[in-house]
């Protein structure tokens, strides 16, 4: 860093003597790329772009969605449905999940293939391995939020597999489901885990990783050494930053393009009676949805968590083992050879989970019939929720008269501007308390007396007195005394 | 790790290519933040839902009395993503061409609830003691107008109200909502 005072003039100058802007940012520009700028290198920061792109998008989405069972589905409908841009905004960070996984996977093979986790970058390698799973719980978690038929049943069966951990399983899968059953507070546990803990351990671990990536340095092309580079550097700005930058941009164009044409739809509200649902998850968890089946019964907790935890454990502690300097990918035939493998083996096990789908008529049809109801869904007008209890009741007293003494009780209650302190349908305001199950603690003589000379505490309150003739007072007693 | 000369061309060369980054990340910054501003604003550019027409009764039960008589009328309001349904209180008062008119009970003066009291002939806040005859208008106490009259008209036999809430403590009627 070129320390000490600055030369700059003007208002650069007057903020870089305060804040040594232009070393950082010649610390962040000039980093020194081996063999200059390749678009094989867009990857890592593309991910830091969408990410950043699905930390905006979701930060507006929580302008109106509301993490609970009986709102969440109401919510996205109506970003979906009613509010401007909604359908696009939530398309795009719907569709951007899927662009995280997709770039992960690059970004992954794209360090593998060119041995870039050789020569001291165990930890980098690990970080990175932090971030991986990171990205899958953010998956994960915000799959669930918008409580649709397919969010509910395929987080039934993903919390399910937890469940399948030895020893700690059944206890796990309560406490990511907020109890034994999926509900409300499943949600909002997802809900937390999806917009404040996950995202912040990222942050984190973002910043170890971009730390230990410029303190490892660029490894470059594959002929270079990892450690000790020999090709002429070219620094990371202007070349590889425009290069980065027309990938960004060309990324959001893509992701804005399916968006306004094929927005993401939203399906009818979660409803865990219907036996007849077949839940299906997201494109890149198919391979492992479709791994599961061919592991019963007692056998399952292998395939379930065995085998996926010793493959990430090879994955992760890949720099330990392979320590070879070597970096060309035709000179590493097994460490190439089984990461094609592996990526063979899920691209047949997500061709397998399809043809397995679309081979049984009955499944066929169910997963048309499900599409079908989702597209129905979307073309449906927003309707709003009536809430509110006791507007319910409200609503529910009023359409069925019972008594003419209550009805004209509950009028003089509003007309004496009792609900203007006890509330609505006497359930209780800011200034009153609830009058809700009096009857059953004072009588008829006793509610009477009560309004006529209220006690001294209930004055203290401000309740006021009140004397009405006695056919009206006997009507608000009545109406007070059922509620 | 200042490994660029400080040659006078190739600092003006980068310091080009650098405004050149900022004009075009602007730009799309701009475009990028139009659905954002669109979304964030949405609440103010919606119209304010039209207040639906509330069933008062029908007319020639409300007809056939000569002082006024209270009715609650049930009034849907859209609040975002949700419908609330609450009860208000109107009185429905006959004028002697036999005119029917529909009275807010909300007092113009603080926003008590006033009554009708047979014995006085006229309505009466129990607040603060402001009196009003018995079509609405102001006859007393601390009211700065009279009772504020609602938008009604007949159907089918019933007579439908808007309710709408008024601003107090002024000499006109103002529409708040």
């Amino acid at each position: 860093m070129n320390g000490g005072a600055s030369s700059g003039k003007g208002l650069f100058g007057w903020f870089d003597r305060r804040t040594g802007l232009d070393a950082i940012l010649r610390e962040t520009l000039d980093e020194p790329i081996p063999g200059g700028a390749r678009f094989a290198y867009v990857f890592g920061s593309a991910l830091i772009f969408i990410f950043l792109s699905q930390v905006i998008t979701g930060v507006f989405l929580a302008l109106y969605y509301v993490p609970s069972a009986d709102h969440a589905h109401t919510t996205v409908a109506y970003i979906t449905k009613a509010v401007s841009s909604g359908s696009f905004l939530r398309s795009i960070h719907a569709y951007g999940s899927s662009a995280m996984v997709i770039l992960l996977l690059l970004h992954v093979t794209q360090t593998f293939l060119y041995g870039s986790y050789k020569g001291r970058r165990e930890l980098l390698w690990l970080s990175g391995c932090g971030l991986f799973g990171l990205v899958l719980c953010m998956a994960f978690t915000g799959y669930l939020l918008p409580w649709d038929q397919k969010a509910y049943f395929a987080t039934a069966v993903g919390t399910n597999i937890a469940g399948e951990v030895p020893l700690i399983g059944g206890w796990l899968k309560s406490l990511m489901r907020g109890g034994a059953d999926m509900g409300t507070l499943t949600l909002s546990r997802f809900f937390v885990a999806h917009i404040l803990v996950v995202p912040a351990a990222i942050f984190a671990f973002v910043a170890l990783h971009v730390y230990l990536f410029r303190k490892a340095g660029a490894a470059g092309p594959v002929s270079e050494s990892p450690i000790e580079p020999k090709l002429p550097p070219e620094p990371f700005y202007p070349r590889q930053v425009v290069v980065d930058g027309v990938f960004a941009l060309t990324i959001i164009a893509v992701l804005a393009i399916l968006s306004h044409f094929i927005p993401f739809e939203l399906g009818p509200k979660a409803n865990p009676a219907d036996a007849h649902y077949l839940p299906r998850p997201e494109w890149y968890y198919v391979p492992i949805f479709q791994w599961l089946k061919y592991w019963p019964g007692s056998l399952s907790f292998v395939g379930v968590v065995v085998i996926p935890s010793i493959v990430a454990f090879f994955f992760a502690s890949l720099p330990f083992v392979d320590k070879r300097m070597e970096r060309r990918p035709w000179k590493r035939p097994i460490a190439v050879g089984t990461y094609v493998f592996i990526f063979l083996a899920l691209f047949g096990l997500g061709g397998l989970s399809y043809r397995s789908d679309h081979g049984d008529a009955g499944y066929e049809a169910q997963l048309v019939a499900q599409a079908k109801a989702a597209e129905e869904f979307m073309k449906k007008p927003f309707e709003g929720e009536v809430s509110g209890g006791n507007v319910a009741a409200t609503v529910a007293r009023a359409a069925a008269p019972t008594d003419p003494l209550l009805a004209e009780g509950g009028q003089l209650f509003t007309a004496n501007s009792c609900n203007a302190c006890h509330g609505d349908g006497g359930a209780g305001g800011p200034a009153g308390p609830s009058l809700a199950g009096i009857g059953k603690r004072l009588d008829v003589e006793h509610l009477t007396a009560a309004l006529k000379t209220p006690s001294p505490k209930m004055t203290a309150g401000g309740m006021q007195a009140l004397d009405l003739p006695p056919d009206q007072m006997k009507a608000l007693v009545t109406y007070i005394g059922s509620l | 790790l200042s490994q660029l000369p400080d040659v006078s061309s190739e600092t003006s060369r980068r310091s080009y290519i650098g405004w050149l980054f900022g004009l075009c990340g602007a730009a799309v910054s701009a475009v990028l933040s139009v659905p954002l501003v669109r979304f964030t604003l949405f609440p103010l550019t919606a119209k304010p839902t039209e207040t639906k027409w509330s069933d008062a009764g029908p007319v020639a039960e409300l007809q056939s009395s000569t002082k006024p008589q209270i009715r609650t009328v049930m009034v849907e309001q859209v609040d975002g993503w949700r419908k609330t349904v609450s009860e208000k209180i109107v009185y429905i008062s006959k004028d002697p061409a036999g005119k029917l008119s529909i009275l807010s009970a909300v007092c113009p003066h603080l926003g008590c609830s006033v009554q009708w009291q047979d014995g006085k002939n006229a309505f009466v806040c129990p607040c603060h003691s402001a009196v009003f005859d018995a079509s609405g208008g102001r006859a007393a106490g601390p009211a700065p107008r009279g009772m504020d009259t609602l938008d009604s008209k007949v159907e089918d036999g019933r007579l439908l109200v808007r309710y709408q809430y008024f601003r107090q403590l002024v000499p006109t009627k103002e529409v708040i909502g």
